[in-house]
């Protein structure tokens, strides 16, 4: 279809800020008055704080109040606390502190004693499941979703077999096929067991947080990726009306799913303004956003996988257990067992788990959250059976690739659109697949030639929230948006379909955004990939009401029916007869005096309280186009991505240079082209990062991590990525969006990591190292020869 | 535990060398010299170190730039890494050290990072940066040195009590070249080989070099003994930029009739100290600079390593350098 804006190239209504540096984030807000807050973290992995002395911090000049535990809202467990008398993690938030400045709060933090009462602790969960093993919450050492938690111990019979991984009792089950009978048809099996690390989400823009209240309204400035659904669950942790706080989080220095809504910490400059009766400003540092930041769930598992002659995966079976952190985490065990079952589509499969407590930081969704671990343990597992079944790298993928007819997870439910194969196929064509696999394994020197590539998946779409649209007496269109801003401009890409349906110029278009008292509509989080289809859905009702409105509008005026008319050039037209027009600043206008539906005096019924009391608040402005995304949507909606690595690497030294990196989304119809780039070139340099840079480091007998700062962590730099990357689409519209669009942000990493492990283990010759990240450590040891210095599923060691 | 805030200090700016050691005298052990700030700053916002007063020598002209002596050249201690990574005059007679220097840390670190600074710092030991009370902290323990240690960064040799490695880039290659340290206080001024300049836990385990409150580096002395010889430097760590050494390896050479007639090797990020390779040197004396003698040489090189839980890579590591290191000079 030919639009007119749909997958052109623009420009950002915020780039210009953040270029020059005018953009504000949470931080760079200030208020008459304001004073800071610290937070004192715990030293212990597990305690019972006994007492806390703060006489002497109280005493000096420029303190001015204490919260803790005891001064805010409780969260039900294993829910991670706004603060806490129970650590369970190093880092764990005990109290804040505000003062005049942060220096003096940090002075009194230091004159805080703590007596902790010290219990108990684990950093592995397979210890934590052994029989007698350390519970790392006293209440149990599995999380159940329905009762909280749980204490499930394996035998030590569970433990025999030695350097594989233990499958004693799950927390859940779920399969689908005749298992049994795929592994007797099949003539290899793939059996391994396998590590995938942690990851600290280490965003950029830590999440620091300011507050104040001014006539019983509660203003927040925060460091988010989304804005109405933030602004709800704020307001629930704060335990004050929705219309009585105002949100404003304009942009976002990165958040990678650690940011997707309200996080308990971020009540504390609310609650503390409340306290002290001042303007509060909590900046979080480097080190406390490794602590609260949120890292991605590492696994320990087994996978067995099982192939007929032609490659075809007749049977696969997978056990994942999840480390979970201290606290709720989030549900990547789960969404890997999907993943495999769409992604490979297996004839029959089995999916077994256990999310399994340790005392270690707060887990929860980081981009591809399960989706992109089990790609870096599946993928290079693809290689090893091709290899063996002497079937090509990239066959392999093509034959079990899936389809529009494809199922997804434990209920085998359809999907909106899938073409995985016609990624494959650009993508082998844009690389020069049969070129590069004849130089795979060429040794020059002490450098070898290693090739692969990456599949991955995410779902990328939801439904059922609500579009808001006005048309000014100006002649303006205002898109109301509040979604967020991530950092994507995605908010604006998507909002572009609204002016696509009223033929709108788009210099006449004002994104309205980044501030509740902007009167945004109830809309989806920003995360889970999902922004381009759901946004697109909700500008598009929106769009399509207020297009019925002008013509009804024009109708009225010029004669005829709605029907006789459709939208050109900002203004209502007569099909037929061309004189009789009306332009949209004179339809906002009449919009405004007819009152009622058109301009916001009536709502529908079905949208939600926020987009009512928006849509009231607009009410006489200008005619209003506001509805429910109804639209048809049935299944899930994936977006999927493949990466094509070639590598050169140095045996001696363990060090490889990216050669080619070429980039695949499948996302449906692109929106805006130069978006689409940048998340593919970007998610692979994550990508990269998570399949052999970042890690998560902590030392067993103290429970202590070693990776708080940027250096230690390691996400990847500059010069370890490749100046130049490739990208292609598959472009093909999604049935179920209005303009064919779904989501792409996650899978790009997933496919990148793989694909990156894939080719370090082609240039080692087929060396599996089962694990991720691998390390130039590894590498070394790999290459000359030498056993690997962790131990079989040890984690937390990288 | 880190805290990401400054304590309050006083806050001295002499610009005069005698000015900056009366002040270092007055405040003895409570007194810390900042330079380039790069590890300095580090250990103050962590509070894991809380010097009464800070005593910047950055205003001291005397100790910036890179001249030419008689005998060689001379480097102020406060010159950056970026100056000597793009000095011509280095560039052309010490190689080696230009291209160390331009392997620290990142673009933005070597404008604001000197010499002296990176000669200087501090070990890069996880635990002790946590502020942990280890032996190198004044304490009584080594966390890193025990049977579930996360060692994998520490040393293969010369451990005693204390498992930390040098971490500085330039320095392998300032006792490559033989390089001299000119150290001055109350006393007067006095010379130090770049090789004694550095100490192991053996020596003192508090401290990092010979330098005692009170002391400051002045500035390097290189000779013109190996000015224009064959050299070589590699830096091997997980990222290209803003990481420090696994392992490092820094040598010079001269080759008569394709002879080693002479060679200085050192290598970083397997003990305390940049470590010289004599061993290594004496084994490949003589031969010809080949495939067998980098071999020789390389199992030369990690005689006598002692791998803790998670750093046996480094031998074989160190061995790669060290062949490199003679192949390809």
């Amino acid at each position: 279809m030919a639009y007119q804006l749909i997958g052109k190239d623009f420009t950002p209504p915020d780039v210009a800020a953040k270029v020059t540096g005018k953009a504000k984030y949470a931080e760079d807000f200030r208020a008459e008055g304001m004073v800071f807050c610290r937070l004192l973290l715990s030293t212990m992995p597990h305690a019972r704080v006994r007492n806390i002395d703060v006489s002497e911090a109280m005493k000096m000049q420029g303190v001015l109040g204490i919260l803790t535990a005891d001064d805010v809202p409780a969260l039900r467990a294993p829910n991670d606390p706004i603060l806490t008398n129970n650590p369970h993690y190093v880092g764990d938030p005990i109290l804040a502190v505000a003062a005049l400045d942060e220096q003096t709060a940090q002075d009194a933090i230091d004159k805080i004693a703590i007596d902790y009462d010290p219990l108990p602790f684990t950093l592995d969960p397979l210890e934590s499941l052994y029989p007698g093993g350390t519970n790392a919450r006293e209440e149990g050492n599995v999380r159940n979703r329905r009762s909280g938690s749980e204490t499930i111990k394996w035998t030590a019979g569970d433990f025999v077999e030695k350097d594989v991984c233990p499958t004693g009792k799950p927390a859940t089950e779920w399969s689908y096929g005749e298992v049994d009978q795929g592994f007797e048809n099949a003539k290899l099996i793939v059996d391994e067991s396998f590590v995938t690390a942690n990851n600290p989400h280490h965003s950029m823009e830590p999440r620091s947080c300011m507050a104040l209240w001014q006539n019983g309204k509660c203003f927040v400035y925060g460091a988010t990726q989304s804005q109405s659904r933030t602004a709800r669950d704020l307001a629930r942790l704060l335990k004050i009306e929705l219309g009585d706080l105002v949100y404003i989080a304009e942009h976002c220095g990165g958040g990678f799913g650690s940011k997707g809504t309200a996080y308990p910490v971020m009540a504390i400059p609310p609650l503390m303004s409340k306290k002290v009766g001042r303007p509060v400003m909590m900046r979080i540092s480097r080190a406390e956003e490794y602590f609260i930041g949120v890292a991605r769930h590492g696994f320990q598992g087994r996978i067995r996988i099982g192939f007929l002659g032609n490659g075809r995966i007749s049977a696969l079976d997978m056990y994942v257990i999840q480390e979970n952190g201290a606290y709720r985490g989030g549900g990547d065990w789960t969404a890997a067992g999907d993943a495999v079952s769409l992604v490979y589509t297996p004839e029959a499969m089995r999916f077994r788990g256990i999310p399994v407590y340790t005392n270690t930081p707060i887990r929860g969704a980081q981009r591809g959250p399960g989706q992109n671990q089990i790609a870096c343990v599946v993928e290079p597992l693809l290689d090893k059976a091709a290899e063996e079944l002497g079937i090509d790298q990239l066959a392999i993928r093509r034959i079990n690739a899936p389809d529009n007819d494809s199922k997804y997870g434990r209920r085998q439910g359809p999907v909106t659109s899938v073409y995985m194969r016609e990624a494959l196929d650009k993508g082998g064509e844009t690389f020069d697949w049969a070129g590069k696999r004849q130089k795979s394994r060429q040794r020059k020197g002490s450098k070898v030639i290693g090739v692969g590539v990456g599949q991955a998946y995410h779902s990328a779409g939801s439904s059922k929230f609500d579009g808001l649209v006005r048309l000014t007496p100006e002649g303006k269109l205002h898109i109301h948006s509040g979604v967020g801003n991530l950092g994507t401009f995605s908010h604006t890409a998507t909002s572009r379909v609204a002016a696509e349906v009223l033929t709108c110029k788009w210099e006449n278009c004002v994104i309205e955004r980044g501030d509740s008292r902007r009167h945004l509509p109830w809309n989806h989080a920003q995360w889970g990939s999902n922004t381009s289809f759901t946004m697109t859905r909700t500008n598009y009702v929106a769009a399509m009401d207020a297009k019925n409105k002008l013509l009804e509008i024009a109708a009225m005026d010029l004669g005829g029916s709605p029907d006789d008319y459709d939208l050109a050039d900002e203004r209502v037209v007569h099909k037929t007869d061309k004189s009789k027009s009306m332009g949209f600043a004179d339809a906002a206008k009449r919009a405004i005096e007819l009152g009622g539906k058109y301009d916001g005096h009536e709502a529908p019924e079905d949208i939600h309280d926020m987009t009512k009391t928006s849509v009231a608040a607009l009410a006489g402005t200008g005619l209003i186009g506001v509805a429910k995304d109804n639209l048809k949507h049935e299944g899930v909606v994936p977006a999927m991505a493949v990466g094509f690595i070639e590598i050169e690497l140095d045996l001696e030294t363990g060090k490889y240079e990216i050669l080619d990196y070429v980039g695949v989304a499948e996302c449906g119809t692109v929106l805006h082209p130069q978006g689409l780039e940048t998340q593919i070139k970007g998610g692979a340099v994550m990508g990269f990062g998570l399949a052999a840079l970042e890690r998560y480091v902590y030392d067993p007998q103290n429970g202590l991590p070693a990776n708080m700062g940027l250096y230690q962590c390691k996400p990847p730099s500059y010069l370890d990525v490749p100046s130049e990357m490739k990208t292609e689409v598959v472009d093909i519209a999604d049935p179920q969006n209005p303009v064919g669009a779904k989501g792409i942000g996650e899978p790009v990493q997933g496919c990148a990591a793989a694909a990156l492990l894939c080719a370090i283990s082609d240039a080692l010759g087929g060396h599996y190292f089962n694990r991720m990240p691998v390390t130039t450590d590894h590498i070394v040891n790999a290459a000359a020869g030498r056993e690997q210095s962790y131990k079989a599923l040890q984690v937390n060691t990288v | 535990m880190l805290r990401d805030m400054m304590a309050n200090f006083e806050l001295y700016q002499p610009t005069a060398i005698d000015h900056a050691l009366n002040l270092m005298n007055r405040y003895g052990d409570d007194g810390w010299v900042l330079a380039g700030g790069q590890d300095s700053f580090d250990w103050f916002k962590d509070r894991a170190k809380k010097p009464k007063a800070v005593i910047d020598i950055n205003g001291i002209d005397d100790l910036h730039g890179i001249r030419e002596t008689a005998d060689g050249i001379e480097i102020g201690a406060l010159t950056t890494l970026t100056e000597i990574e793009t000095s011509a005059l280095i560039k052309e007679k010490y190689g080696v050290l230009a291209d160390a220097a331009r392997h620290v840390a990142s673009p933005q670190i070597r404008n604001a990072g000197t010499i002296g600074g990176n000669v200087c710092q501090d070990t890069r030991c996880w635990y002790y940066r946590y502020g942990l009370d280890c032996y190198r902290a004044g304490g009584n323990t080594c966390y890193a040195d025990t049977p579930e240690g996360i060692d994998r960064e520490h040393c293969l040799f010369g451990a005693d009590r204390c498992i930390a490695v040098s971490p500085s880039d330039t320095a392998p290659a300032l006792v490559a070249l033989d390089a001299r340290m000119i150290v001055v206080n109350g006393d007067g001024e006095k010379e130090v080989q770049a090789e004694d300049f550095f100490i192991g836990p053996d020596v003192d385990i508090m401290r990092m070099t010979i330098l005692q409150p009170g002391d400051l580096l002045k500035s390097i002395v290189i000779p013109n003994t190996w000015a224009g010889a064959r050299f070589y430097f590699e830096k091997v760590a997980e990222r290209n930029t803003w990481d420090f050494a696994l392992v490092n390896i820094a040598s010079a050479m001269k080759v008569d009739n394709n002879a080693i007639a002479d060679i200085r090797l050192a290598c970083g990020g397997v003990a305390c100290v940049p470590m010289r390779l004599t061993v290594v040197e004496e084994v490949v004396k003589g031969s010809s600079p080949n495939g067998a003698s980098a071999d020789l040489a390389a199992s030369a090189a990690s005689r006598g390593a002692t791998p803790l839980n998670y750093n046996g890579f480094k031998i074989p590591l160190m061995e790669s350098l060290v062949k490199r290191a003679i192949r390809e000079s």
